[in-house]
């Protein structure tokens, strides 16, 4: 053991996401399969536990990257200790009868549906009937719909709206207004499960939590009061206000498929297959450390610094110790996560300056050549372009994924260019060129990895997800006890005590069959 | 009459208090998923941010007064230097201020929840009859005010309290304390029990957790299943 003398490590295991930006075609499939399975019932309408942003633009809710409005996330006090950015805990509790960093439903976009009974019942009349649009919420008609869920996509916005992007910082954007230079790519965005949440910190009531086993956080539905402190706290606007129940609800990390082993509804139905899962082992005694460091741009750095080599036997061995099943050591050496994240670096946080530590990795989009158009020629460094020449400026994706520092996303990139130029140099030449992968520090079993990892994108390769244990995770899911039981639930387990007049103010709550699946009745809205 | 004076103040409280505690007990352990502030301000935020300060701070301090101000015996406060007098003063001009504060924020408050559409919309009856309760309660309260002005001795207060400290220890006689006094006076003491009847099946649930916890607490927690 090499490792004595130093202190001791507290070794957890997450289930990490990396979304290869690269590939993603902005479909929407993940935000519609989880919108489906997840938020299609009142009160979160709005809500969606993933969507996809076109980039550049101020994104859902409006501008949530933009921190001097919302005052999501840590902030680095004097004394090298931190604190959410909204206050510490007695600011928190001295705004708890109105939160001045809430946004407001109008943030996101009021829900609507539109009257298409009235496409059945219209009288005959010259002009063809229309389906007007009306609140969800208050049911009266609404004139114009202001927002969306997805109100900038394609670019769908003018410029001056859009380049409210903090993203912009320190880039000249008026450039980026023409059409000729202008560039877009998709962020798809869900619950960065944070290795160091400021959503769990600001919750008065305690009802958020990070589970110990997989990372997962969740919110406690029966805890939660309705204080609406994580709304504001999450810097990724990920937490959302029922407006109907008065709870907090957050993407769940499909937690009941996890436990089996399965990938979450918007990774299994990604139709680029741009998602992949996989096991992070971590140092939970390093977190406060590297959440704290002075320079916002050594977070990225300070984050790689938290997980531990699932190859090193030494970790393995305290793994053991700490109680980590073996299905899990395995599976964190075969994790595509830590491969594309750690090994490779080709993934990075998002937003790493919010301090929150983020478990959703994304690896940065390649995009064409800019000069190659102006110029006729392509600004060749050695077998690869010179990234600084892509048409998405290489400072908005460092913006964007390492707080501006843009050396990272530049080898990233590479690494991305060197892979596709040593392939097509195996494939199309038949020459094993292995001087470009000298120049961006691969081996050669790393770039066919890279390859098969990121190219080929088998199933069994993006998700590597071991299923939970019964001696590991003692009550996640007993088949026994679980029989003749409510399943999935809100609010009160089995309690069979709701009638159609609750007799606490509440509403009535579907009555609960037996076991999976989950299933959240609809109720059907009467004809207007 | 006397019969209706014993009913609403001699039993009506231990009715009132028993809901109170059974009912909020009941609700914590049946249906937790209901137990929230149930709050619209996400709906709504324009006003609510000066009015639920002002009605929250102004309710908070009239309770702790009156909580303190009934509950104290006279030999208590005797002892401590304040004559009955000086405490009614203190009374009328502390429940003057804080009723103050607390009207004007529950007037922004109800005028919000019954005239914007979306609050309308998605308040339950019993949203709207909670605070359309604590508004007339309120009302009735500051009311009472300019009759204490009138005498100085304190007597009525004396009474008050006295019928307070006899119902919360369970002595006789406590609605004979309050027989003679004004309907103001009545129905403020009636509308305050109905206030803890209906605690129970209200919003107002949300007072029993306050989350003083969360300043002794550490920021993260993990949970292991």
């Amino acid at each position: 053991m090499t490792n004595q003398s130093k202190k001791p490590r507290n070794i957890r295991a997450q289930i990490g996401m990396v979304l290869n930006l690269d590939k993603c075609i902005g479909c929407h499939t993940c935000s519609i399969t989880c919108k489906n399975v997840w938020t299609s019932r009142k009160g979160v309408e709005y809500a969606w536990f993933n969507n996809v942003e076109t980039k550049p633009g101020v994104g859902f809710p409006q501008q949530w990257e933009n921190q001097d409005k919302w005052n999501g996330g840590w902030v680095r006090k004097i004394n090298g200790k931190i604190e959410p950015r909204q206050g510490g805990k007695h600011m928190i509790l001295r705004n708890i009868f109105a939160n001045p960093d809430l946004p407001s439903i109008d943030d996101y976009y009021e829900p609507f549906d539109f009257d298409y009974q009235h496409l059945h019942s219209a009288k005959e009349s010259k002009n063809p009937p229309t389906a007007r649009p009306y609140s969800v919420i208050t049911g009266e008609r609404m004139e114009k719909i202001e927002g969306g869920p997805n109100w900038e996509e394609i670019l769908g916005t003018e410029f001056s709206s859009r380049s409210r992007d903090v993203n912009f910082d320190n880039i000249q954007k008026d450039m980026y207004g023409e059409f000729e230079n202008t560039f877009m790519m998709y962020l798809p965005r869900l619950c960065e499960h944070c290795l160091n949440p400021t959503c769990v910190a600001a919750c008065p009531s305690g009802s958020i939590y990070k589970r110990e086993e997989d990372g997962i956080v969740l919110i406690d539905q029966d805890k939660c009061r309705g204080w609406r402190m994580c709304v504001s706290a999450c810097p990724y606007k990920k937490i959302y206000y029922n407006w109907e129940t008065g709870k907090s609800e957050k993407c769940t990390f499909c937690y009941p498929r996890i436990e089996a082993g399965e990938p979450t509804v918007c990774s299994e139905t990604c139709v680029g297959r741009i998602r992949y899962l996989g096991v992070l082992l971590y140092d939970a005694d390093r977190i406060e450390t590297a959440a704290s460091c002075e320079n916002e741009q050594d977070l990225y750095q300070q984050q790689l610094d938290v997980f531990l080599d699932p190859n090193d036997e030494d970790v393995i061995a305290e793994a053991r110790a700490a109680g980590i099943p073996e299905s899990w050591l395995t599976a964190a050496k075969e994790s595509p996560v830590y491969k594309m994240a750690i090994d490779w670096k080709v993934a990075f946080p998002l937003h790493p300056e919010f301090r929150t530590l983020p478990m959703v990795w994304y690896v940065p989009p390649l995009s064409p050549i800019q000069s190659a158009a102006e110029n006729d020629q392509i600004g060749m460094d050695g077998d690869i372009p010179d990234v600084r020449s892509l048409r998405i400026p290489v400072q908005y994706l460092a913006n964007l994924l390492t707080a501006g520092k843009e050396e990272p996303v530049v080898l990233g990139l590479e690494r991305m260019l060197a892979m596709r130029a040593y392939m097509r140099s195996l494939t199309v030449d038949g020459v094993v060129n292995t001087a470009v992968l000298e120049r961006v520090g691969l081996s050669q079993l790393q770039v066919e990895d890279m390859y098969r990892y990121m190219a080929i994108a088998n199933y069994e390769d993006r998700f590597v997800i071991p299923s939970s244990h019964r001696e590991y995770a003692s009550s996640t899911f007993d088949a026994y006890g679980e029989q003749g039981g409510c399943g999935f639930s809100f609010g009160s387990g089995c309690s069979t005590g709701n009638t159609d007049t609750n007799l606490f103010g509440g509403n009535s709550k579907p009555q609960r069959g037996g076991g999976i699946p989950i299933k959240i009745p609809i109720k059907v809205e009467a004809a207007k | 009459m006397d019969y209706l004076n014993t009913l609403l103040f001699g039993y009506y409280p231990y009715v009132a208090i028993s809901v109170f505690f059974i009912g909020s007990l009941a609700r914590y352990d049946r249906d937790q998923y209901t137990w929230r502030t149930g709050s619209s301000q996400f709906l709504r935020a324009d006003e609510l941010r000066l009015g639920s300060n002002l009605f929250h701070i102004g309710i908070l301090l009239l309770f702790v007064g009156h909580f303190v101000g009934l509950l104290t015996p006279p030999a208590v406060y005797h002892a401590l230097g304040l004559s009955t007098s000086a405490k009614q003063i203190l009374a009328v001009v502390a429940g003057g201020v804080f009723g103050g504060v607390c009207l004007k924020g529950i007037i922004i408050l109800i005028r919000r929840r019954l005239t914007d559409a979306r609050i309308r919309a998605t308040s339950s009856r019993m949203d709207i009859f909670i605070l359309l309760l604590i508004g007339v309660q309120l009302a009735l309260g500051l009311l009472t005010l300019p009759i204490s002005l009138y005498h100085y001795d304190g007597a009525n207060m004396l009474l008050l309290g006295e019928w307070a400290q006899r119902i919360v220890t369970f002595r006789s006689g406590a609605a004979d304390q309050v027989s003679e006094m004004g309907i103001i006076f009545k129905l403020h003491l009636f509308l305050g029990q109905t206030l803890f009847l209906v605690f129970p099946f209200s919003r107002l649930v949300h007072v029993w957790s306050v989350p003083l916890g969360y300043v002794t607490r550490p920021y993260q927690v993990v949970r292991r299943r």
